[in-house]
């Protein structure tokens, strides 16, 4: 088939994940049209990553993924092996930005103009050096000096700057943040990340399924279950091969179980950081009894490693059941109380309404996707239906509701995650309920040269995994995507019309992965 | 207001009581009324922690987030986690540390005054398990924290529960 009439072909991807189309751009020209095309539908970009073909007798490729109302179209294009080049994507999609720096220092293919700054690469290997190539080698032996890093500056009288990390002050994760201020105004924030980075998409490199599973569930430990549905569901693609039914409902179990994990400690930490403590100790509390109640069920408090390549691991029984509706009901009953208590606290309500805002054409722009999208008034979420769109199963048949809300300020990042717990505990009793029977998992065999990509809609946004196997049908190349790519330059524009106190709050409303974008 | 305090009473108190020291389970009570002594009379007033994520997915921050839920409720022990490692006798550190860490972990460790102890936490911060092995050295990582500095106490686990950190954190402070 093809889209808007773009002379490019895309075959639809096999198997019961969300709706993807593989294609091929014949050359550079070919990929900027069809970027301007989506983007000009008001389309978004959704990945890019580079692969290194040179062993498959080829040169490299970029790979790029687009988000339709359709689905994805995750469209290829090769570039020679001396002098990769593509032209720069940034200028449509400004997303592309760090992700073209990333796929650069990584695989060493370069994009023409544009910002041309290492991302990923902070000195700690020589820059003419890419580790994501086959023949890169053990790393060469290089002095881990700091490097200097080209913000832009901002000047005029009294500006000047706030440099924060890469440890902060609190218990997170690293990262440097860059602010530009006038008195407490924040004039500009830019961000420098890469401090997470652990090499983790060379480690997939050459592993097996298994290891490939266990790695993917370590790449944002507050989305495990993302991952791994999205990484197992690219991998059922490359194999094509089907989860059975109850494996599918175990896993959207999982996910719910995690979406609502998340935005317990999420709203316990909002209200907490505009000075409620109350608000940090009740939820809190609940996140408690949450987790262990995980632990009970499937084993593992955060859920890692439950859904595999091919279906799940732990299966749930009647009385364990009836224990997670009962729960879910307790637990309904706990947030709409607490719900009461914050919508009512003028002095929270303060600090929540008017702060970090983000408007619905930014966030179009900066393709994001997810919970902060759904809070400017944006009703994108994988799990829902929309137009020209069909949800995977068990999505489809379970109607859900996506939370939205217009405001687009931490008041409606707020709201979304309570509506969105609500939701998510319907649709564990429903998932509980009618649970299909059957068995947990279905055999895979990769098949070599085979590729696949995974998209789940996780508690944070739109969580890809993009994989290919070599010819011995062992992992050539994993790249996992998080939201947080897409989510991070949002949350440079939310703070810019606010005081540098309002920051923490500002960003822990988005909340965002520092470990899943820096890989 | 009211309805906040009626919850508040509602909820009660449900700090629950510190973990045995060792790993073999129950140990006599007073032993655990001990440790809480220990901590008064090494420390003389409380103990500091400052967290450093040297690397870490976040797994391993969820669990020692937990650790000040109302259950663990490790502030009302007098241990309490501060924003400077200038103000804190002990670092608790993530990992695998990656090469763009390495140098503010150093850092870190060295504006930390003496006498400080250094906690190393999960398989990836310990370099131990299958997960460990997983994140080893490479390119991108030193590996386990005690490639980087010198730690006196290992909490192994992906994640380590609240419990196991609490065991930790304790089993630190009375070697120090």
């Amino acid at each position: 088939m093809r889209f808007h009439a773009e002379p490019i072909d895309f075959t639809p991807q096999p198997g019961r994940g969300a709706p993807v189309w593989t294609g091929r751009a014949a050359d550079g020209e070919d990929l900027q049209r069809f970027a301007i095309s989506v983007h000009r539908h008001g389309g978004r970009l959704a990945a890019l990553w580079g692969e290194d073909r040179r062993p498959q007798g080829a040169g490299f490729r970029l790979h790029c993924v687009f988000a339709l109302d359709e689905g994805h179209p995750w469209l290829v294009l090769d570039l020679p092996a001396e002098n990769p080049v593509y032209p720069d994507l940034a200028g449509i999609f400004p997303a592309a930005n760090r992700m073209q720096r990333a796929a650069r220092d990584m695989v060493g293919i370069g994009f023409d103009g544009g910002d041309q700054r290492p991302w990923l690469r902070h000195g700690a290997w020589p820059a003419d050096w890419y580790p994501l190539r086959h023949d890169a080698g053990p790393a060469p032996t290089h002095e881990n000096a700091p490097s200097d890093y080209d913000f832009v500056q901002v000047g005029g009288e009294g500006a000047h700057e706030i440099p924060v990390g890469p440890i902060h002050a609190g218990i997170i994760e690293p990262g440097h943040f860059r602010f530009s201020v006038i008195g407490e105004r924040v004039l500009r924030l830019e961000q420098r990340l890469g401090y997470q980075h652990k090499g983790v998409e060379r480690r997939f490199m050459g592993a097996d399924l298994a290891t490939g599973a266990r790695l993917v569930g370590r790449i944002s430990g507050d989305s495990t279950c993302a991952y791994a549905w999205a990484y197992a569901s690219a991998a059922e693609a490359a194999c094509g091969a089907e989860p059975p039914p109850r494996a599918l409902a175990l896993r959207a179990l999982l996910l719910e179980r995690e979406r609502i994990a998340n935005h317990l400690g999420d709203l316990g930490a909002l209200g907490n950081d505009a000075a409620l403590a109350f608000g940090l100790t009740q939820f809190m509390r609940l996140k408690e009894d949450w987790l262990r109640a995980n632990a009970e069920l499937f084993g593992h408090r955060y859920l890692m490693d439950r859904i595999v390549p091919g279906g799940v691991t732990h299966d749930l029984d009647a009385p364990a059941l009836s224990r997670l509706v009962g729960q879910c009901e307790r637990f309904g009953r706990e947030v709409k109380a607490l719900r009461r208590i914050y919508d009512e606290h003028a002095g929270l309500q303060d600090r929540f309404l008017t702060t970090g805002i983000i408007g619905a054409d930014l966030a179009r722009e900066l393709s994001l996707s997810g919970m902060a999208a759904r809070a400017c008034g944006i009703v994108l979420d994988g799990r829902a239906y929309r137009q020209d769109y069909t949800p995977p199963p068990p999505w489809a048949a379970l109607g859900v509701r996506p939370a939205t809300d217009e405001r687009g300020d931490v008041a409606a990042r707020v709201a979304v995650r309570f509506d969105e717990i609500f939701e998510s505990l319907r649709l564990l009793r429903e998932l509980a309920v009618g649970l299909p029977a059957g068995p947990l998992r279905a055999e895979l065999a990769p098949v070599p040269g085979g590729m696949g990509l995974g998209v789940v809609e996780g508690w944070r946004g739109e969580v890809i995994v993009g994989l290919n196997f070599d010819a011995a049908g062992r992992l050539a190349r994993v790249h996992p995507h998080d939201p947080s790519w897409q989510a991070w330059p949002a949350l440079e524009h939310a703070v810019l019309k606010d005081i540098v106190p309002d920051f923490p709050l500002i960003n822990k409303s988005f909340n965002l992965s520092y470990s899943g974008a820096d890989l | 207001m009211i309805s906040l305090l009626k919850r508040i009473l509602r909820t009660g108190i449900l700090t629950e009581p510190l973990p045995a020291p060792a790993e073999q389970g129950a140990q006599p009570e007073p032993e655990l009324e001990r440790l809480h002594d220990d901590i008064l009379a090494i420390l003389g007033r409380a103990l500091t922690i400052r967290e450093v994520d040297a690397g870490s997915c976040n797994g391993c921050e969820l669990e020692i987030h937990a650790l000040n839920n109302p259950y663990y409720n490790l502030e009302g022990r007098g241990i309490k986690f501060v924003a400077s490692p200038r103000h804190a006798d002990m670092l608790l550190v993530t990992g695998p540390v990656t090469k763009n860490m390495e140098n503010a972990l150093r850092i870190a460790h060295d504006c930390t005054p003496d006498p400080k102890l250094v906690v190393a936490v999960g398989d990836c911060g310990c370099g131990c398990g299958e997960v460990g092995a997983l994140f080893g050295p490479n390119y991108a990582t030193c590996g386990a924290v005690e490639n980087v500095i010198p730690v006196d106490v290992r909490v192994p686990g992906c994640p380590p529960t609240p419990v196991a950190l609490m065991r930790g954190i304790l089993a630190a402070i009375r070697r120090g």
